[in-house]
């Protein structure tokens, strides 16, 4: 069973039936119980990074986040929550995250790109990962994002896309995994990419 | 890269597809779910639901509709057609929907894009323009299926939805709708130079090169119905001439 975080932040349904698409039994849940029997527990989110957080404290979810990741169970976090995996965000101001990877959330900024990078970009491979099996520097995935990933250690990044930087696609420190696009909005890739997170479950 | 988006569009009356005919390869034309099933195999990039339907108490089918989409397309897709309040956002993007787009009631009540957009990210919402040239050399907005003239300025109001949160326009020219003769060009390049939101062409193509001449003044996704509804276009074909001209695309 995995967990899917419910703690306010748009619709989980999508995430859930993904999982079930790989085969993966998804319960959305705010329950520390259900999160420290999981699996794996999945951290979905839209919407704004400091509204996020507060909503997880609101919950009194980030003790048993913290715990659990100690312990080495498997955390993904999709979209944003990817970001609130990381040290801090400069959205709408500072706020802290979970820390669970170093680095920080900026804004996108080169002049003439349009804000949000929307659409399906393709994932280049930084580093070998099993989540990347079968993955090619030709794949696409949906992203829909104005804020993205700088991990104070690059190695963190398994796969990236081109959009005036290197933005973080896929990143994973131990146990700790996350992908800035919808893997369950990015048909066969994003199911190939869930595969793979199962396989890595096993 | 990021690629350029190709985005079928789907007139939905009481849970089926108005138009569309010529495909043999599915069973039921008129369904969402199978038309929409069957555009994402062929590589579009997000779907566009209009909801069309006249009665409100109608309204439930189509939330119905949008489960069952969301339940059987692994593609991002934009519920629009009826949205009027912050509630509608809320029913149709918890039913499974990734956007919603607001196009006379955002006119009518501009607040509404802003408070969408806090509520639920900017990055669902979509400001849809249907805009009308006029003797001054711009143009104008037009509301209730471009029967009215608001005398608003359409760039000025495009501008105006980005600043109150909007995530992206679409930019339906009145103009070029339905005759098939390419989108209007102009617009969408002006439109393309001044916002920093992605822009969804609309309205006019007829050919696959139309497609290419609208990408290439920089929209970022390009909308359709009839051509592909009719399987004038195939959207692998037209994916396959973009990449030969040179404009990113995504291909499966």
């Amino acid at each position: 069973m995995i967990a899917i975080v419910d703690y306010d932040v748009g619709n989980l349904k999508n995430v859930y039936t993904a999982l079930g698409d790989v085969g993966l039994e998804g319960v959305i849940t705010r329950d520390k119980k259900i999160l420290d029997q999981a699996e794996a527990i999945i951290l979905p989110g839209v919407g704004a990074f400091s509204d996020a957080m507060a909503n997880l404290r609101k919950f009194d979810l980030i003790d048993a986040l913290d715990a659990n990741v100690k312990k080495g169970k498997f955390l993904l976090g999709i979209c944003l929550g990817m970001q609130l995996l990381f040290d801090k965000s400069y959205e709408d101001g500072e706020f802290s995250g979970l820390s669970y990877i170093p680095g920080e959330i900026v804004k996108f900024t080169a002049p003439g790109i349009k804000i949000p990078h929307m659409g399906w970009n393709n994932l280049i491979i930084n580093r070998e990962s099993l989540l990347v099996k079968n993955i090619s520097n030709e794949d696409y995935v949906y992203f829909v994002h104005s804020y993205y990933a700088v991990p104070a250690d690059f190695n963190d990044v398994v796969a990236y896309a081109e959009y005036s930087v290197k933005v973080p696609g896929i990143v994973q420190r131990d146990n700790v995994i996350g992908m800035q696009f919808h893997p369950e909005k990015s048909s066969a890739v994003g199911l190939q990419l869930l595969k793979n997170f199962k396989e890595i479950l096993s | 890269m990021l690629t350029k988006r190709i985005i079928p569009c789907l007139d939905v009356d009481h849970g089926r597809v108005v138009k569309g005919k010529k495909f043999q390869n599915i069973q039921d034309v008129a369904d969402p779910v199978e038309l929409g099933r069957y555009y994402s195999e062929q590589g579009a990039d997000e779907l566009v639901f209009y909801d069309i339907t006249a009665t409100y108490e109608d309204r439930d089918i189509f939330i119905n509709i949008v489960e069952k989409v969301a339940e059987a397309i692994r593609i991002p897709f934009t519920i629009g057609g009826g949205i009027s309040k912050v509630e509608d956002f809320r029913k149709v993007l918890m039913a499974g929907a990734d956007k919603v787009s607001v196009n006379s009631s955002a006119v009518k009540n501009p607040q509404l894009i802003r408070e969408a957009a806090l509520k639920f990210g900017s990055q669902c919402v979509v400001l849809s323009i249907d805009a009308k040239r006029n003797h001054q050399g711009s143009w104008d907005v037009y509301v209730k299926g471009g029967r009215e003239n608001t005398g608003i300025d359409a760039i000025a109001w495009a501008q105006r939805g980005q600043s109150l949160g909007a995530g992206e326009i679409c930019i339906n020219s009145i103009d070029t709708d339905g005759v098939k003769k390419g989108y209007d060009l102009e617009l969408n390049k002006k439109l393309s130079e001044l916002l920093t939101i992605p822009i969804i062409a609309s309205g006019g193509a007829g050919k696959m090169q139309d497609f290419a001449d609208v990408l290439k003044v920089g929209a970022d996704a390009a909308l359709a119905a009839s051509v592909f509804h009719y399987k004038e276009i195939l959207i692998s074909d037209l994916k396959n001439y973009l990449h030969d001209q040179q404009i990113p695309v995504r291909r499966v």
